[in-house]
Order: C-alpha cells, then sequence, then structure tokens
C-alpha cells in the first residue's frame, strides 16, 4: 500500500503516521474477539506501535550509532537508578532485579535479534510493571527495567536462576503465556507477512526459552510433533487449492440459479411421493385403473384385503402428502427466520458481498455479473418504488381495468371448459367409432391450450397495472393459479354431472342384470326341477351386461388429461424453445435484424410458471390416483424425463429470465399452493368415496352401499369383539365432541403462543433498530461531546494554570525528585501495596494541588496531561484516592 | 512437491506453519503447493530454491493471470492491497498471505480487514464515493446509468455510515459486514 511504500524509505514523521494509521484497524478488529482475548492482549496491542515505530527508527539511524547512544544513554539512567535501588530496596527486589538481568543476558544470542529484544523486554517488562502494580512501585520498576536491559546486554550472569522469586516467575509465565497466545492468534492480524514471520520468530525465541526455564516443554513437544506429523505426511502431490476450487465453482454456479433449486427440490419432493405410491400400487396391483380390481375380500394364503387396503391407501396418499408437505413448510419456516435486520444494509451488502471470490469460470462469472446488476436493479426499481408518486387515480382505474379483464379471461376460460366437457358427453353417446381423434379428446386439447395462452395475457394485461414487480409476480402467479384451478373445478363439476347421469344409467342396467338373472333362474328350476345348488350361469365374461363404471370412466379423464398435458408440455419445449433457440442461431447470419437481441430473441426459462405447471400436474394425480392408480406410474416416468429433458432446454436453448424477482423469500409461497391444492384435490375425492355409491359391478368396493363399508366390515368380521367395542364407543358423538374441542382448544393455544413469538420477535427487531439508531446518533454526536469535555478539561484549574507545552519539561524534574526521596511520582501505580510511601512525600504534593484523576489505575506512558504526571493526589496523600470525584474547588 | 527439502528450510516451513498452528498440516500442503504455483506464474523469476529468502517479487500482470483471479472482478485491487509496495508486486511472503487471508479457515475478522482494503480504492483509509463507484461498476460491468450507480452509492453510505462523514471508516464497514449474511467465505 501507499502508506507502507512511504514508509519504507520515509521520514520520521511519516513513520508515527503510518504507526497510527496501522494500528487503526486493529482495536476495531479486536472488539469482536473481545471474549477470546483477555486485557493482556489489547494492552500488548497498544505497545505494539511504538514498538514498531521505534525499530523503524533504528534502521533508519545507522544502526551501531543508536545503539551506542541508547546503550550511553541507558547505562547512565541504570547507574543511577541501580545506587538507588541497592541502597534502600527490599531483597525482593534485588532478587527481581536479577532476574531481569538474567533475561536480557540470555537474549543477547544473536545480534541480529538483540535489538527487538530489547524492544520487547522493554515492553513486557513494563506491561508486567502495570499488573504487578499491587507489590511493586511502578516507577522504580519501569527505570529498573531499563536500566537492567542496558546492563543485561553488558553483563552475564546466567547463574542466578534458582534464585528467581516466585512473582518472577509468575510473571515470566504470564509472559510465556502470552507469546504463545501470540503466536496462535498471529494469523488473525492483519499484517504483513514479513511483519508476522518476524514477531512469531521472536515470540517463538522467547518462548523456547522461558518454557525451558520454567520447567514445562509441553509446547516445545507439541511444536517437534508438529514437524514430524508434516514430515511424514509430506508426500501427496496436491494441496487443497486446486481441489478446492474447481467443485466449488460448479456450486456457485448452482448457486446462482438457487430459485431453480427451489424447482428442484419441489420436483424431488414430488418425484418421492410418487415414487413411493406408485411402488404401492404397482407391487400390489399392477394395473391402471379401479374398476380392474376386484372385490374379493381377502386374496391368498396372507389373507391380503385388496378393497380395504385400496380404500386405506387412497386415503392414505393424501394424508401423508399432506404431511410431507406441512413438514417442509415448517422446516422452511424455520430457516427463514433469520432475517432480523433485512433491508438494514440491502445497498451495502450488496455492493460488498454480492461477488464470490471463488468463481473461477467465465461464464459463471458472466451469470454472477447478470445476476448482481439485476438485483442491483432490483433494489434500484424497489427504491424509487418508494418515491415514486404519481397519478393514483389513473393507476387505480387501470387496475380495475386491467382485473376486470382477467375475470373475464377466467370466465371465458370456465366456461369454455364447461361446454367442452358438455359437448364431449355428447360425442360420448354416439359411436365412438364415428367420432374424430380432435373429438374425443377434445376437453384436454382445450384444457392445455388454455394453460398455454392464458398466462402471456394475463402477463400483458399486468402490464397497465404497474405494480411493482415482486407484486406483480404474485398477482400473475395467483392469476394463473385461479385459472388453472377454475379449470380443474369446472372439469370436475362437468365430470360429477357425468358421473351422476351414469349412475342413473347404471340403476338400470342393475336392475336389469338382476331382472336377467332372476329369470335365468326360474328357467332352471323350470327346466331341471331343481331348486337348489342351481349352477351361476355360464356366460362368458365378456359377454356380461356390465355397468358403466363410473370410477373408471373419471380415472380415464384425468389420465388423458395428464398424457395430453405431457404432451403438451414437451411440445411446447421442442417448438417454443429449441426450434425457436435454432432458428434465431442460425438464420441470424442471413436476416435483416440482429435475432438474438431483437424480437424473437431466445426463450425465456420461466421459473415460477414451471413451478405452478408442477403444482398443478401434482393436484391432478391427487384428484386421479384413486380412481387410476396407474396415474401415478404415469407420472414418476412424465417428471423423470421432464427433469433431463427440461434440463438440456434450459441449459441449450434459454436464457435466465431478465428480471428476476423471486415470488418471496422463503420457498413457503410454492408450498403452500402446493398445501392449498392438495386441499382443493383432496375434496372431492373424499366427498366421492363418502357421498357416490360405487359401481354395483365393478371396483373393489362392488356390492357395497358406500365405499367406507368396508372398514365397518373389516372390523365387525376380522377384528375380536371387544376392537368393534372400542370403535363403536370411539365413533359416538359423546367422544367426538369433546375430542374436536381439544382440538380446537389446542389450535387456540398454540397459536396464541405463536403469536407471543411473533411480538417478542417484534420487539427484539425493534429494539435492534434503536440500538443501531443510538449509536450512529451517538457516534455522529461524539466529536461535539469531545468538544465538551475538551472544554470541561480546560476549566479544571491545574490545566489553566499551566500550559501543556511545559508538561514534559515538568515532568522529568518531577520524576528526579521523586527518585531521590524513593517515592514513585506516578499515584497509577502506588494505589496498593507499596503505596504506603506515598504518604510521606509532602513537597510534590504541595507542588501540584489539584489534580482530578481521569484514568483508571494502570502502567502510564508519559502523557500529554501534566495534572497526572505530577504527582500523588492533593490534599488528603492518599495513594488511593482515584475513584472518587475529582475534587472541584 | 517430493523435493520441499530444496525449496525452504525446515525453519522456514515451521514458521510458515505454526502461524497456523490449528490447521498446520493443512497449511503446509497448501503451502507446498503454493510456492508451486508461485513458480509457475514467473518460472524464469521465481528460483525452486528458497532457503535463503531470495527476494524475488512477481508483478501484478502475472498474478492477476491465476484461475482464481481471472474472473474476480477486483482482482487487481486484491493483489496489490496484498503486495508490501501497493504496486501489486507480490513478493512470496505476500503470495502466501493473499491466499491464507482469501481461505476459508481465515477467520471473518480477518477477511473484514483485508475486504475493506481491496475495496478502498484510493487507499485513503476510507471507502468514499468514489471507491463505491468503482466497486459497483467493477461489480456490474458498467450495466448501470450513472443515476443508478449514484443512487446506489448514496443508499450504500447512507445505510453503512454511522458517524455521518459521507464515507465509510473501517468501523461503519467492519459494522455493516459483520451482520450480512452472505460474508462467510
Amino acid at each position: 500500500m501507499e502508506i507502507d511504500a512511504e514508509y519504507d524509505s520515509g521520514s520520521d514523521v511519516d513513520s508515527k503516521r503510518r504507526a497510527k494509521g496501522k494500528n487503526k484497524p486493529k482495536p476495531a478488529a479486536r472488539g469482536k474477539k473481545a471474549k477470546a482475548d483477555s486485557v493482556e492482549e489489547s494492552e500488548e496491542e497498544e505497545e505494539e506501535a511504538p514498538r514498531k515505530r521505534k525499530g523503524r527508527k533504528k534502521k533508519e539511524e545507522s544502526e551501531e550509532e543508536s545503539e551506542e547512544e541508547q546503550k550511553g544513554r541507558r547505562k547512565k539512567a541504570a547507574g543511577s537508578k541501580k545506587r538507588a535501588v541497592k541502597k534502600d530496596d527490599s531483597e525482593e527486589e534485588s532478587e527481581e532485579e536479577k532476574g531481569n538481568k538474567r533475561k536480557g543476558g540470555k537474549k543477547g544470542a544473536s545480534r541480529k535479534e538483540k535489538e527487538e529484544e530489547n524492544n520487547k523486554e522493554k515492553k513486557g517488562n513494563g506491561k508486567a510493571a502495570g499488573k504487578g502494580g499491587k507489590d511493586k512501585q511502578d516507577d522504580k520498576d519501569k527505570k529498573k527495567n531499563k536500566g537492567k536491559n542496558s546492563s543485561g546486554s553488558s553483563s552475564d550472569d546466567n547463574s542466578e536462576d534458582e534464585s528467581m522469586s516466585e512473582g518472577e516467575m509468575a510473571r515470566l509465565k504470564e509472559e510465556v503465556e502470552e507469546k504463545k497466545k501470540l503466536i496462535v492468534t498471529l494469523r488473525n492480524k492483519p499484517w504483513r507477512m514479513k511483519r508476522r514471520l518476524k514477531c512469531l520468530k521472536e515470540a517463538q525465541a522467547f518462548v523456547e526459552k522461558f518454557e525451558g526455564a520454567l520447567g514445562k516443554g509441553k509446547g516445545r513437544r507439541l511444536y517437534a510433533f508438529k514437524v514430524m506429523m508434516t514430515k511424514v505426511l509430506m508426500g501427496m502431490p496436491y494441496g487443497s487449492i486446486a481441489r478446492k476450487t474447481v467443485p466449488r465453482d460448479e456450486q456457485d454456479s448452482a448457486m446462482d440459479f438457487s430459485v431453480l433449486f427451489e424447482f428442484g427440490v419441489i420436483c424431488y419432493c414430488l418425484i418421492w411421493i410418487k415414487l413411493l405410491t406408485f411402488l404401492q400400487g404397482y407391487c400390489k396391483y399392477s394395473i391402471m385403473f379401479y374398476g380392474y380390481y376386484n372385490n374379493q375380500r381377502s386374496i391368498g394364503l396372507l389373507q391380503f384385503r385388496l378393497p380395504l387396503s385400496y380404500l386405506l391407501v387412497g386415503v392414505g396418499i393424501f394424508g401423508y402428502s399432506l404431511m410431507v408437505v406441512i413438514r417442509t413448510m415448517a422446516r422452511n419456516a424455520n430457516e427463514g427466520g433469520d432475517g432480523a435486520e433485512e433491508g438494514a444494509f440491502t445497498f451495502s451488502w450488496k455492493l460488498f458481498t454480492s461477488w464470490d471470490y471463488l468463481i473461477g469460470n467465465p461464464e459463471t462469472a458472466d451469470n454472477k455479473f447478470a445476476s448482481t446488476t439485476t438485483s442491483f436493479k432490483e433494489s434500484i426499481v424497489d427504491e424509487q418504488e418508494n418515491l415514486k408518486d404519481e397519478n393514483i387515480h389513473l393507476r387505480r382505474f387501470l387496475r380495475v381495468i386491467a382485473n376486470i379483464l382477467i375475470l373475464c379471461c377466467l370466465g371465458g376460460s370456465g366456461y369454455l371448459i364447461y361446454y367442452v366437457v358438455k359437448r364431449s358427453q355428447e360425442f360420448a353417446k354416439k359411436d365412438r367409432n364415428e367420432l374424430t381423434w380432435l373429438q374425443k379428446n377434445e376437453v384436454e386439447i382445450v384444457m392445455s391450450l388454455l394453460g398455454l395462452v392464458c398466462p402471456p395475457l394475463f402477463e400483458v394485461i399486468s402490464e397497465l397495472e404497474e405494480y411493482h414487480p415482486r407484486i406483480a409476480l404474485k398477482w400473475q402467479l395467483a392469476r394463473i393459479f385461479a385459472l388453472f384451478l377454475g379449470n380443474l373445478y369446472t372439469f370436475l363439476f362437468a365430470l360429477f354431472d357425468e358421473v351422476n347421469a351414469k349412475l342413473d344409467n347404471e340403476k338400470e342396467i342393475k336392475n336389469e342384470t338382476i331382472w336377467a338373472l332372476k329369470e335365468y333362474y326360474d328357467n332352471y328350476t323350470l327346466h331341471h326341477n331343481v331348486t337348489e345348488n342351481i349352477p351361476p350361469p355360464n356366460i362368458s365374461p365378456a359377454d356380461v351386461i356390465r355397468g358403466p363404471c363410473w370410477e373408471t370412466e373419471v380415472g380415464i379423464e384425468f389420465v388423458k388429461l395428464t398424457v395430453s398435458d405431457i404432451q403438451v408440455t414437451y411440445l411446447t419445449i421442442l417448438i417454443g424453445d429449441f426450434l425457436r433457440a435454432v432458428i434465431v442461431r442460425f438464420l441470424n447470419y442471413c436476416w435483416c435484424w440482429d435475432l438474438e437481441a431483437g424480437f424473437p430473441s431466445y426463450g425465456e426459462f420461466d421459473i415460477s410458471g414451471n413451478v405452478l405447471g408442477l403444482i398443478f400436474n401434482q393436484g391432478m394425480i391427487w384428484m386421479g390416483a384413486f380412481y387410476a392408480p396407474g396415474l401415478v406410474g404415469i407420472n414418476v416416468l412424465r417428471l423423470l424425463s421432464s427433469m433431463y429433458y427440461q434440463c438440456w432446454a434450459v441449459m441449450s436453448c434459454n436464457v435466465p429470465h431478465e428480471r428476476v424477482f423471486k415470488a418471496s423469500r422463503s420457498n413457503n409461497f410454492y408450498m403452500g399452493l402446493l398445501l392449498l391444492v392438495l386441499f382443493l384435490s383432496l375434496m372431492p375425492v373424499i366427498y366421492s368415496i363418502m357421498t357416490l355409491p360405487p359401481s354395483f359391478d365393478c371396483g373393489p368396493f362392488s356390492g357395497k352401499d358406500q365405499m367406507y363399508d368396508v372398514i365397518m366390515e373389516t372390523i365387525e368380521k376380522d377384528l375380536p369383539p371387544f376392537m368393534a367395542d372400542i370403535f363403536s364407543y370411539a365413533s359416538n358423538p359423546g367422544l367426538i365432541m369433546p375430542a374436536v374441542l381439544l382440538m380446537v382448544l389446542a389450535i387456540y393455544y398454540l397459536n396464541a403462543v405463536s403469536k407471543a413469538y411473533q411480538n417478542s420477535n417484534m420487539d427484539l427487531k425493534r429494539k435492534m433498530q434503536m440500538q443501531r439508531d443510538e449509536e450512529k446518533n451517538r457516534r455522529n454526536n461524539k466529536d461535539s461531546t469531545n468538544q465538551v469535555m475538551k472544554d470541561l478539561e480546560d476549566l479544571l484549574p491545574n490545566k489553566s494554570l499551566i500550559p501543556p507545552p511545559s508538561a514534559e519539561e515538568t515532568e522529568k524534574p518531577a520524576d528526579q525528585l521523586s527518585k531521590s526521596p524513593k517515592v514513585t511520582g506516578k499515584p497509577g501505580a502506588a494505589a496498593t501495596g507499596k503505596g504506603v510511601n506515598v504518604k510521606k512525600d509532602v513537597s510534590l504534593a504541595a507542588a501540584n494541588p489539584r489534580a482530578p484523576v481521569t484514568r483508571p489505575p494502570g502502567p502510564r506512558p508519559p502523557g500529554p496531561l501534566p495534572g497526572i504526571a505530577r504527582g500523588p493526589l492533593p490534599g488528603q496523600g492518599m495513594g488511593r484516592g482515584r475513584g472518587g470525584p475529582p475534587p472541584r474547588r | 512437491m517430493g523435493n520441499k527439502q530444496t525449496i525452504f528450510t525446515d525453519e522456514q516451513l515451521d514458521a510458515y506453519q505454526v502461524r497456523d498452528s490449528l490447521v498446520c498440516i493443512f497449511t503446509f500442503f497448501l503451502h507446498c503447493s503454493l510456492h508451486g504455483r508461485y513458480h509457475e506464474l514467473a518460472p524464469h523469476l521465481v528460483p525452486m530454491d528458497y532457503t535463503n529468502d531470495p527476494d524475488v517479487k512477481v508483478p501484478l500482470a502475472l498474478i492477476v493471470n491465476m484461475p482464481e483471479l481471472k474472473e474476480n472482478p477486483f482482482r487487481n485491487r486484491i493483489v496489490e492491497s496484498f503486495s508490501e509496495d501497493g504496486q501489486g508486486n507480490l513478493s512470496f511472503n505476500d503470495f502466501v498471505d493473499m491466499f491464507s487471508v482469501l481461505s476459508e479457515m481465515a477467520p471473518r475478522e480477518l477477511k473484514a480487514i483485508y475486504a475493506f482494503k481491496i475495496y478502498d480504492f484510493n487507499v485513503d483509509n476510507y471507502i468514499c464515493k468514489e471507491d463505491l463507484e468503482k466497486t459497483l461498476n467493477r461489480l456490474t460491468k458498467e450495466e448501470l446509468t450513472p443515476e443508478e450507480v449514484n443512487l446506489v452509492c448514496e443508499k450504500a453510505i447512507e445505510e453503512a455510515d454511522l458517524d455521518g462523514d459521507n464515507k465509510l471508516s473501517f468501523a461503519d464497514f467492519e459494522n455493516m459486514i459483520s451482520r450480512a449474511p452472505d460474508f462467510l467465505r
């Protein structure tokens, strides 16, 4: 970076600036890891800068010169101090001094390191002094250390290892621990590698030296182990980068189509449901339609109860599907719950975090660019939408018109379907051979065509409304949904008409059959004079008079619908996408305008439309599966094939939607639709099971008044009598009503709980927002409040007496003063322990009568605040005066 | 890299590893292959023998052609902010540095710091409006109109700027980015 470069070559001023600049991000960065790092660390951080500065400075000057100079200076100081110390200090202190000497001496090993070590020593000691304030006088300590550094380098006395005091040991240990921590956290520091390595080397050297001395070489051993391990394992040829990057890329390209992924998930879900039901259907009865199953109560050795299982499976599918859908929704709801601060930083997040740094594939990158641009545009539109206010009346009018138009479309399509179904019933009365293919399949074709034509029509109409794109998409989806549902229901009603007609028809046939049977028996008794053991009539099964079997008819309708839907979908993709893409691609060479960019262009992949199609397809399956179990199988094949087919189409001949607007943040929008469709398709089926009498001569329920009679029959015949009792009690309204009541209560309770949670959620959100605002305000006002503080400080009496520039000058004499009578000049460290000495110091107190304490106790660099550096607290002469309110007189 | 001893001394390797003491072995592989990568960039410049810390720098133009960076709209900025001279010439140390910060294992705080450096185009320790505009133009391949760019930049500053100086300091940036759901890389 620029600053760095300047600094490397640069002047002293630059160096200071840089050190500041470098230091600046640190506190902020560290704030995050506050939990991990202790106080010492941050202290260390603060001291890092001056150290660095010094080191740099030294480099600039010629090395020897600076060395000499410093040594000289230090020696002087050390000499005087040592004398003082030796004269009157306790045994403990002298011991400590020796320890320090030892430290210094040991470190003098390598020339190159020495400089740094010295600095570090100073730093470390300074810190230790700050911490050790409880048992030592700070000022003295510091000076001693300074002296020791120099003397340590000159004099080697290693022999005093054993005489280390407890406090010394503890301090050393602490330092070693710190260094270790530094080693571990080094990689989290935003330093240059060079600096890191240097720092690491120092720290390692320190740790190694003193860990040995302290007699716990665990770190060393670990270290050796690491080295060994790496040597053992180094045979592997490739690193992780190459292997990691590529799959990530793919993953990311997949993420770009995150909506597609949604689509895939739903697909997958449906396939599973279907596969299951299909397997059940396939293994047990491999035939497509309801009518092929007979009403034998039990089959084979295992007494397989076909009618019962048919009914149970038919209803069970609904139960299972309901469970799956609801569980998925619940999971999605849980996942989507983290959008606490959504909207707070929309643009910033998009700006700074939208690029994926792992993208290495040009195509993926292009997609990413496109999607980023779209998302920006989306946000911009959002933003502009908020600001826009236009002719609201015109817009309302247009919206009303659009809705009317769409209602007309829906009504028209509904009527069309009803008409077509009616017509097909008329056709059905005629001889099937006379009908053309078109007449036979009219209903399905019309329905598919409506599904094809109406959505684009809706889109055109919705242009009138000028909704925000996201809302517009929702409207669009809702309308298509309404269209499909309307069509499906008209179809169903028409079908029910037909079914009723068939039921009447069936009654006649049934009477006829009964009549025929009766006649047969009459004739038989007449001719053979036998009244018992009459053999059944031996008409071949093909000639038996049959009822129309409305269930099978319904099943056939649904199968036809599904198949035609498949055809239309596939053909649309083939013609609408593939052919178009081919034409656009190859005719572009010899065309008068740019086909790719201009009018036809490539087809867009309409995600929401496709998802809706899938949902309706599923609805049709749910409706039809009871009457045509084979439908499930057809649909499994269809989904499997269409997955690959559509995948190919999307990849080869579609372009991404121009404006990708997700319908909703969570996937629950489509899941909700699916649930609705499930419910709507469940209703007619359950209705028909419960109310319509089954055909008398086809299907597993033939011969029964109602389909659910099978269950009664099973209960009566197969289960032990007490079970029947239980069931009869269970079906008693007296039991059912309380159960329903209980459920209602449970729903009410859960609802209340969820409301409460929602409220508290909102509350928390609001609090967060408030906090943010507060923070913003506080930061905004920081300067001004600082100003106030400064003014306050200026008003303090001693500041007004002594101007700041003179502060440093006055400090020195004060220090000297304090030295001679062996009293610390700094009250900060004199808080405890030996602070007793301070009491004696009367002269200093007199020199600076009023000094407010503005800082907490601790090591203090020679600061610009003269009052603090000056001396102990006034008047009272108590060393522990801080914490109380500053005296203001 | 079977012949690793010839590239680095054990000491050097140890130094690099212990930096990531938790994932030292992993880093080791990373590192060995990294040297390979570094060497590939400029075979004529980078020696295979790194035992005596040769002072070699690979220029920016070669580095941005790495497949990892080739498609990145901020590739120049990335390389520049990791280079010690600010011009985009990376020594091997800088190179390792870059990969370690961009790797998955680097902590978020560290990434935030370097992200800030990357987005700070004019190296003034603040992300000001020009920086944002540059960022946006690189992100969208300059497909937005100037008005749109202006709007986005203003909104972004308005959202994230906590101290009201119309530019983002690191504190602002960190505050904003640490809450971003996408900022996990």
